[in-house]
């Protein structure tokens, strides 16, 4: 996302040139009357949702819904990538049920939660759970199997028992890939909450959009999209800040590397 | 044949002063010689490479082939990259590497133009890994299948960009006296960059010492040793010493000043 | 994958089994988690008796259309762009606003715009998987290494041959990856559209069946569509393995090394 801001002034020139078109495009009903407002009247609709107070209630339910869900899914699946990853056995043993269940796309889950949990909070944790593990999971297998042997005989010729081992020797240098897994997952997380909020919900932001489009309530509709768009920028935003933070060990170590 | 007038190439930074790679380089090759170009590391001599083989537009001089000026790849001048491994292509076989020379050409088949690969394969001694990849030979084998790539070419001019500056000494010397020996079957004219002096001397007819930033010749040594050259009695030789001195005393002195 | 996960399969076995015994204990949980044996008994049924067909081919035609739409502008836009910078520039920041944007998010805009049939489903399958192929696309595209240009600059070629023998097979690794990634996400959107509004198709039937409180079927249904997901993945691997079997040999002598 930062290079939105290396961008030469062309790009957010054609984006203006565009933001104009739609505004005639809607004033003058080149698309469609209806369905098609100019920009002004859906910015004023954002302006008016946001400030009421309406939207923000919605928000505040799906990022509830999906911050639950990705905390307790990066809590499994690192968990359980650890011990994928470090021990054989365990990796043996569980690749094939993991596997399968990665097959399912997610959504096709989510009749399955509702018959056990309802249409509630719930039934949407456990989607967004259930479909953050596995990148999460994979990732951070991949991350703990490359750690270089070299490290962790040092680590063992130093005296280090295992927990500790796995606890400042492992996880730390399996910390990128893990990132990489969290990173997507984020985006996950963010899909899946809002389908499942168009598929059986009364609040959310997913909910909110649809219901817009179901009462015709149109422009009101773009600007959930809006808000939602805005939503996924800001976390895609302040996980790359938090990375960067967290990681800058490592992107010193790949920035030498080139 | 080959004349090189006053060539000076800039370089702007995105900050401060412009960066004089070349001053004012100018010599001349006669046909069918081997002459080497040696200097301080990041004098400027891949650069004079890059302008000569017209794949970089000089700030001021000009390269003429034949009296006629070098805007673009002129025919019959082939460029060898220092790093030869990422200029083979990791998708193409080694024949098919090689046949790549010839595609571009007219008027021959392809059974015409694998026969010729073959051949020139078979004259760079790799006669039997046609079907290999080059991710899969040594570097020493990927450097020769470059030069066969284009050699199959039948250049006039082949300018080589330090070729030998990655492999090991044992393979170096082998090479060097492959190289030899293609250059006397086929009498090209080589234009061969190295920072290695004792190269230099052994290969060429004549050696040109190029200063550090802005690279100037600083001196044209003529090395009338007979040929062929052998890597004992030559390298013994007072004359070759004499030779290697001078060169050595000229290069330590432009590397004292920067 | 010659070697057989024989503690895979072992503890996988364990766990159907361990599901059978548990579900025929307890009828009430049969009814919401019907045993293995069951839910594979009614797959054949349901597939056998050519209910569930009509339902998998129609899900697999929006799917099929989808990705492969995706893919023909993604590559194309994406070649353009990686090839010519100050064209990347000029849309970058429009990408990078819709980018984040979740894909389901224009199910509601497309409803609007394309009604509730096949072509609402085909244009947000489009729309979900053109992203990921087409900067994987650009990346591919921007990361060749300019030695590779000038080596085909050196030999004189005209900018089609160049396309055609540098280009594209020098940016296909990235490219496939962006393929094999929006796959999945295609599936997904198809499942998902098919799910918010739809009277047919795998999305349908599998909510359609938990409404009616059908569990077998919507379990059946699920597992049919878990395999047509890996099969439609082990297709593209398959490809992939045959295609690109230089940059697998590339790639694993640089792990060695």
């Amino acid at each position: 996302m930062s290079r939105l801001r290396e961008s030469r002034w062309s790009g957010f020139g054609f984006l203006l040139l565009l933001l104009l078109l739609w505004e005639a495009a809607g004033r003058y009903g080149w698309i469609h009357k209806l369905f098609f407002p100019p920009a002004t009247k859906i910015l004023a609709s954002f302006f008016q949702i946001v400030a009421s107070g309406e939207v923000l209630g919605h928000v505040g339910v799906s990022l509830w819904r999906a911050g639950l869900g990705y905390g307790l899914a990066a809590l499994v699946a690192i968990t359980l990538g650890v011990l994928m990853g470090y021990w054989r056995v365990a990796y043996e043993s569980l690749e094939v049920v993991v596997e399968l269940l990665r097959a399912v796309p997610p959504p096709a889950i989510i009749p399955v939660a509702i018959v056990f949990l309802g249409i509630g909070d719930q039934m949407k944790v456990f989607i967004i759970l259930f479909s953050c593990a596995f990148p999460i999971l994979v990732n951070t297998m991949d991350g703990v199997r490359s750690v270089d042997p070299v490290l962790v005989r040092t680590a063992r010729t130093f005296g280090l028992g295992q927990g500790a081992l796995l606890w400042k020797v492992v996880l730390p240098a399996a910390s990128p890939f893990i990132m990489t897994g969290l990173r997507i997952a984020v985006a996950i997380a963010l899909i899946l909450v809002v389908i499942s909020e168009m598929v059986g919900a009364t609040s959310g932001i997913g909910y909110f959009i649809l219901d817009s489009q179901r009462s015709f309530r149109i422009p009101q509709m773009y600007a959930g999209m809006l808000v939602l768009a805005l939503l996924g920028y800001t976390l895609n935003r302040g996980f790359l800040l938090a990375d960067a933070r967290l990681m800058a060990w490592h992107k010193g170590l790949t920035a030498r590397q080139r | 044949m080959l004349e090189v007038r006053e060539l000076r190439k800039e370089f702007q930074p995105l900050s401060g002063q412009p960066v004089v790679a070349l001053g004012s380089v100018s010599f001349r090759v006669e046909s069918g010689q081997f002459v080497s170009i040696v200097g301080p590391s990041g004098c400027g001599k891949s650069t004079l490479l890059q302008c000569i083989a017209g794949l970089s537009r000089p700030s001021a001089g000009r390269v003429l082939l034949h009296g006629r000026e070098v805007t673009g790849p002129p025919e019959g001048l082939i460029l060898l990259f220092q790093e030869y491994n990422k200029s083979l292509m990791a998708w193409r076989s080694v024949l098919r590497n090689v046949r790549f020379g010839l595609e571009n050409r007219a008027g021959m088949s392809r059974g015409e133009m694998d026969a010729e690969a073959r051949r020139y394969l078979e004259l760079v001694g790799l006669k039997g890994f046609e079907a290999h990849y080059p991710w899969e030979l040594s570097g020493g084998m990927q450097q020769r299948v470059a030069i066969a790539r284009a050699l199959v070419r039948r250049p006039e001019v082949m300018l080589m960009d330090e070729p030998f500056g990655s492999l090991d000494a044992l393979t170096r010397i082998e090479l060097e006296d492959a190289l030899l020996r293609l250059w006397e079957s086929l009498r090209a004219t080589i234009l061969f960059v190295t920072h290695d002096i004792e190269e230099a001397v052994y290969l060429s007819d004549r050696v040109y010492v190029l200063s550090c930033r802005p690279a100037l010749v600083i001196e044209e040594i003529e090395v009338k040793l007979e040929r062929p050259r052998h890597q004992l009695t030559t390298r013994e030789d007072p004359r070759f010493i004499q030779a290697r001195r001078h060169v050595f005393e000229l290069i330590s002195k432009e590397m004292a000043k920067a | 994958m010659a070697r057989l996960p024989g503690k895979g399969l072992a503890v996988l076995l364990g766990c159907l089994v361990l599901w059978e015994v548990l579900a025929r204990q307890s009828g009430a949980l049969a009814l919401y988690f019907p045993p293995a044996s069951q839910v594979l008994a009614t797959l054949a049924a349901i597939v056998g008796n050519g209910e569930l067909l009509g339902h998998i081919a129609a899900s697999l035609w929006r799917f099929a259309q989808g990705y492969a739409l995706a893919a023909a502008l993604a590559v194309s836009a994406g070649l353009c762009f990686g090839l010519w910078r100050p064209l990347y520039v000029l849309f970058e920041p429009l990408i990078e606003l819709l980018r984040p944007m979740p894909s389901p998010a224009t199910i509601p805009i497309a409803i609007l715009f394309l009604g509730i049939g096949d072509r609402m489903k085909v244009a947000v399958t489009v729309y979900a998987c053109f992203w990921p192929i087409l900067l994987n696309t650009i990346d591919g595209v921007r990361a060749i290494d300019p030695v590779l240009m000038n080596t085909a600059a050196t030999f004189r070629l005209g900018p089609w041959e160049r396309f055609r023998k540098v280009v594209l097979p020098a940016a296909s690794p990235q490219i496939v990856t962006g393929l094999r990634v929006s796959l999945a996400i295609a599936l997904i959107l198809v499942t998902t559209s098919e799910m918010v509004v739809s009277n047919d198709g795998l999305g349908f039937y599998i909510l359609d069946r938990q409404r009616s409180f059908q569990i077998p079927e919507m379990y059946a249904a699920i597992v049919a569509l878990a395999m047509i997901g890996y099969g439609l993945n082990r297709l593209f691997l398959t490809l992939d393995g045959w295609a690109m079997a230089w940059y697998k040999g590339l790639t694993r002598k640089e792990e060695i090394l």
